[in-house]
């Protein structure tokens, strides 16, 4: 792998987090608990949208085959796909979301802020827009867990719940492969063993906050940066890319 | 004396640009300028055309390809022709880039102007006191930290009594 195809595998590893969970969040649109958290969902959508554009975007210039974001987005297979898979679990009920959200942003801003130092100029710019971003998704998602956690008996039993479930999907986004080293090595990418720690230390202290007991050490779940998905992601992609599959080429 | 007598034309002709960009409103919130708001980085004027150099506010925000299309078109109908908008990251922007001039008007308006950006300490603290941009109260509560678009919080007065919206820092 030379040095420039790393940071393409990187930035679209990056885009598909980005672009998996903002669909995700996108399916459920209009059913918000409340108006307030109907507003804040799609708001969070549009940022990983967004995002996902600008990591995609430049993967393509970088590549120079002519792909843009929609190639990448909308004609790509399930096994091409690389992002965790936490962020392609499906949305459950609302704790279920709020778990996701906060066990994957915790990592993602944590990701983005290394990626701030890294030497690809416009990586590290893409970076500090989207952490901003990331750290009030967090604020958002952070008091919500607290506030199930620590609500009544059956929002505490099912956030507990949530948690437990989604944590062996953590366990990808905190050990690194081939694509990882050679980012930390060539690019100055994040340093995953440090970032572990971090997320480790801001997990528990939220968790705390929320009254939810820490996971015991478990067998983790992996397979999503190798293109291995969980069943539930060939059913999103194949709605999500309906349009373009169906009828080809078609553009607003 | 040539070459000195082109720069200053260019020179005029910059100024007279960025005159144009302050009457190019922001799409959703129409009392605010492109300059207010502050994503106007840079105006060169190249052999080939205006080149302007705008930042993006929000990663997934719809209105950012709408003020470069607005740009476009209000340079065009001022004459010129060849007019291009390059978007730049760096330095982001952030709610500390919004002008004084802007951030009276937004109040005016009735959206209450941001207050310094967020930092990371503040991540789980509670929500900060915002001042109503109707009574001045700052008797006022967090209804939602998300609103009708994505650089708005939703806040209530509970002086007034009046619901209104924050320009949230990022």
């Amino acid at each position: 792998m030379t040095k420039n195809e790393t940071l393409i595998a990187y930035l679209l590893r990056l885009g598909d987090n980005a672009l998996v969970l903002g669909q995700r969040l996108t399916e459920i649109v209009a059913s918000g608990p409340e108006l307030e958290e109907e507003l804040a969902n799609a708001n969070l959508a549009l940022d990983y949208l967004g995002q996902a554009r600008m990591f995609y975007s430049y993967a393509g210039e970088l590549e120079g085959k002519g792909r843009g974001e929609d190639d990448f987005a909308f004609l790509r297979d399930e096994q091409e796909y690389q992002n965790f898979l936490i962020v392609e679990q499906p949305n459950g009920h609302f704790g279920d979301t709020i778990a996701r959200q906060v066990l994957f942003d915790m990592f993602y801003g944590l990701q983005l802020e290394a990626l701030m130092a890294c030497s690809d100029e416009r990586l590290a710019q893409i970076a500090a827009k989207s952490a901003k971003e990331i750290r009030y998704h967090l604020r958002h998602g952070g008091q919500w867990l607290v506030r199930l956690g620590d609500g009544t008996e059956e929002s505490h039993r099912r956030i507990t719940k949530s948690v437990h479930e989604l944590w062996r999907y953590t366990g990808e986004m905190l050990s690194g492969d081939e694509v990882d080293h050679a980012m930390k090595k060539e690019w100055n990418g994040p340093n995953l063993e440090r970032l572990k720690g971090e997320w480790l230390k801001e997990v528990a202290s939220i968790l705390e906050k929320a009254t939810i007991p820490l996971p015991d050490e478990q067998w983790m779940a992996d397979g999503g940066k190798k293109g291995h998905h969980t069943e539930h992601f060939g059913f999103m992609i194949a709605e999500m890319q309906f349009m373009q599959r169906t009828y080809p080429g078609a553009s607003w | 004396m040539r070459a000195l007598k082109s720069k200053t034309v260019s020179l005029k002709k910059e100024q007279q640009i960025w005159i144009w960009l302050a009457d190019v409103p922001d799409p959703e919130i129409p009392v605010l300028s492109v300059l207010d708001l502050g994503i106007v980085r840079s105006v060169a004027i190249n052999p080939d055309g205006v080149e302007i150099s705008v930042a993006p506010t929000y990663s997934g925000c719809p209105a950012t390809e709408v003020i470069e299309q607005s740009i476009i078109a209000e340079l065009q109908n001022k004459g010129i022709d060849k007019v291009s908008v390059k978007r730049v990251l760096s330095p982001p922007w952030t709610t500390d880039w919004i002008s004084q001039a802007g951030k009276d008007k937004l109040r005016k308006y009735g959206i209450a102007p941001p207050e310094g950006g967020l930092s990371k300490r503040e991540l789980f603290s509670g929500p900060r006191t915002i001042a109503c941009p109707r009574c001045n109260s700052e008797n006022s509560t967090l209804v939602s930290e998300f609103g009708s678009t994505p650089c708005k919080a939703s806040y209530k007065c509970d002086e007034c009594l009046e619901p209104f919206e924050y320009f949230k820092c990022i």
